[in-house]
């Protein structure tokens, strides 16, 4: 190795230094972000677990003391997140889509663009607001579908976002390999782009679906909230989230115990989505298509 | 093929005049009289306020192999894709003048560039296969254009394209699984054997071998002389000797005007301006 001069020598060292303490901070932000997220799981499985039995899937929301469960609950989140998923993502899909092939860099997608950015970081309970507007005042009633509806909108901008996103990392190789064998646009989008995409857009439309299954303030405008099983849209529906807010603000120790369970089961569900998604995505980046 | 644009041509004899330099005269006369299959008149190009090429005259022959040669930003790469319309893809480049394949403009208002591109194919400096399989890159085009009535006949298509591109016997046991597994001048001969699938009359190629080492180099090389013998190929390329290889004519390009073209022969051995002397001999660029 070359001899360094005295003052090479300081300022290798001075480097290796900032090297060394940057390192070490990123570890520790690492670190921190690590250990809470450790600690609020802990926390979930140590009181979730105690009120876990079979009853909590199989019987429906009761009075204090006399042993329900939160079947109603979960059909209800299954629901409305299954058909607020159904209606969010395809349009979603469809915005990010014409951000990223079609109007690009024009003066109305940079405006599409704009809004769907406010409307992501817009707050929960102004959508729920909105939707109680819309879709509750006029039919005269709190029912499942408004609750979907402003889970829609809850989700509708995040798969736009993901999916545009997704789009840009698609090779442009791609498309220009696909425009100079004579394809047109939409066959470009639907042949190439999309396909090579999939996985990306399944990650985001899975990430959207964890999201709006722990919304809670959006549902308290629209679905309410039901003790009672009940499939049906038009009427006030149950949904885990409302359950544990309601079970948790009172001194009824199994009510508690259960709102606890219901917080353990979004967390895992929603865990097992973003699994779900890393290992779909994996699969469809490993075979290529 | 009647070119109307004759009057800087000094070709000696009736039939070979594909040549259109429009400050050097090729009087040799080249070694294959081949028509002209596309007639490039008067040609200017712009991206947004910026010019990339002036004023451009060339005549590109059938069954050869045109180099475009200069340095980076000459206008070689813009050229060759005004040709098959891929500049329309760019937002705020613009064409002017005549460009025509078989007689007829390719700019028209009539002309689909759909249609111009499965005449005219093009095959990039980065190798990139669709993220499919062999059979389903090879099968794109055709499929597009529904160039196949049946399932034999599609095979058919993929079998001869992969043979058509040297890389069939390669590939023949393997063409469900993805391109992307191919080495790199396996992924570029995919590319090419994508683009014969639709039976182009012509194929572009944008620096095909810079992304490949010498071996699959050589591989693309004498592919592209096989292929001319019943294509018209132009060949972007940085590469003086593989201009030398395999092209039969060159046009050099500075700075957005085509300075020289003619047989790669005369432009290599003997050519009429210093400029082009300085770049093929490495001097500048």
């Amino acid at each position: 190795m070359k001899q360094l001069t005295p003052a090479g020598r300081a300022r290798y060292f001075r480097r290796q230094l900032i090297d060394r303490l940057m390192g070490g901070l990123c570890v520790l932000a690492a670190g921190i972000g690590l250990v809470l997220l450790a600690l609020i799981l802990w926390m979930l499985f140590s009181k979730g677990m105690g009120g876990l039995s079979l009853d909590v899937f199989t019987k429906t929301m009761s009075q204090p003391g006399s042993g329900g469960g939160l079947a109603n609950a979960i059909i209800g989140s299954l629901l409305q997140v299954g058909i607020g998923a159904m209606l969010g993502a395809p349009i979603g899909m469809m915005v990010g889509v014409y951000l990223s092939e079609v109007g690009k860099e024009s003066r109305f997608a940079q405006v599409v663009r704009f809004v769907n950015d406010i409307l992501l970081s817009a707050p929960s309970v102004l959508i729920g607001m909105f939707v109680y507007q819309i879709a509750v005042l006029p039919f005269g009633g709190f029912s499942g579908f408004a609750g979907s509806i402003a889970l829609a909108i809850i989700a509708m901008p995040i798969v736009a976002r993901t999916t545009e996103d997704i789009l840009r990392l698609v090779p442009q190789a791609y498309r220009d390999g696909a425009v100079a064998l004579g394809s047109r646009e939409n066959e470009v989008v639907r042949k190439v782009v999309l396909p090579a995409a999939f996985g990306g857009i399944l990650t985001g439309i899975l990430l959207a679906v964890a999201r709006i299954a722990g919304e809670t303030a959006p549902l308290l405008f629209t679905s309410l909230g039901s003790d009672t099983m009940s499939l049906d849209m038009t009427q006030p529906m149950a949904s885990i989230p409302m359950a544990i807010v309601r079970y948790s603000n009172t001194n009824y120790a199994d009510w508690i115990a259960l709102a606890w369970t219901g917080a353990m089961l979004i967390t895992v569900g929603v865990l097992v989505l973003n699994i779900l998604s890393r290992l779909s995505f994996a699969a469809v980046s490993k075979q290529g298509g | 093929m009647a070119t109307p644009t004759a009057e800087t041509s000094a070709a000696p004899t009736p039939r070979a005049a594909p040549i259109q330099a429009p400050r050097v005269n090729v009087s040799a006369a080249p070694a294959v009289a081949t028509p002209t299959r596309i007639s490039i008149e008067h040609v200017n190009a712009f991206y947004g306020q910026k010019q990339a090429l002036f004023d451009v005259n060339l005549q590109i022959p059938d069954n050869a192999v045109t180099a475009f040669i200069g340095a980076s930003g000459c206008g070689k790469s813009t050229l060759l894709r005004c040709l098959n319309r891929m500049n329309d893809t760019i937002s705020g480049a613009r064409v002017e003048g005549q460009i025509r394949l078989d007689g007829v403009d390719i700019n028209s208002p009539a002309v689909d560039p759909v249609q111009v591109r499965t005449r005219i194919g093009m095959v990039f400096q980065k190798p990139s296969p669709f993220p499919m399989s062999i059979y389903d890159n090879v099968a794109f085009g055709a499929r597009t254009h529904k160039l196949a009535a049946t399932k034999t006949d599609l095979d058919a298509i993929v079998e001869k394209s992969l043979r058509g591109a040297a890389l069939w016997d390669e590939v023949k046991d393997r063409l469900n699984k993805s391109g992307l597994g191919l080495s790199g001048g396996q992924q570029q001969r995919l590319v090419i054997a994508r683009t014969l699938a639709v039976s182009p009359a012509v194929i572009l190629m944008d620096e095909p071998c810079s992304a490949l080492d010498p071996i699959a180099t050589a591989h693309i090389e004498s592919l592209i002389d096989e292929l001319r013998k019943h294509t018209c190929i132009v060949i972007v390329t940085h590469s003086m000797a593989q201009a030398a290889r395999v092209s039969q004519r060159t046009a050099f390009f500075h700075m957005g005007q085509l300075i020289e073209s003619g047989l790669t022969d005369q432009i290599f051995t003997a050519p009429k301006l210093e400029q082009t002397q300085d770049y093929i001999t490495g001097r500048f660029g």
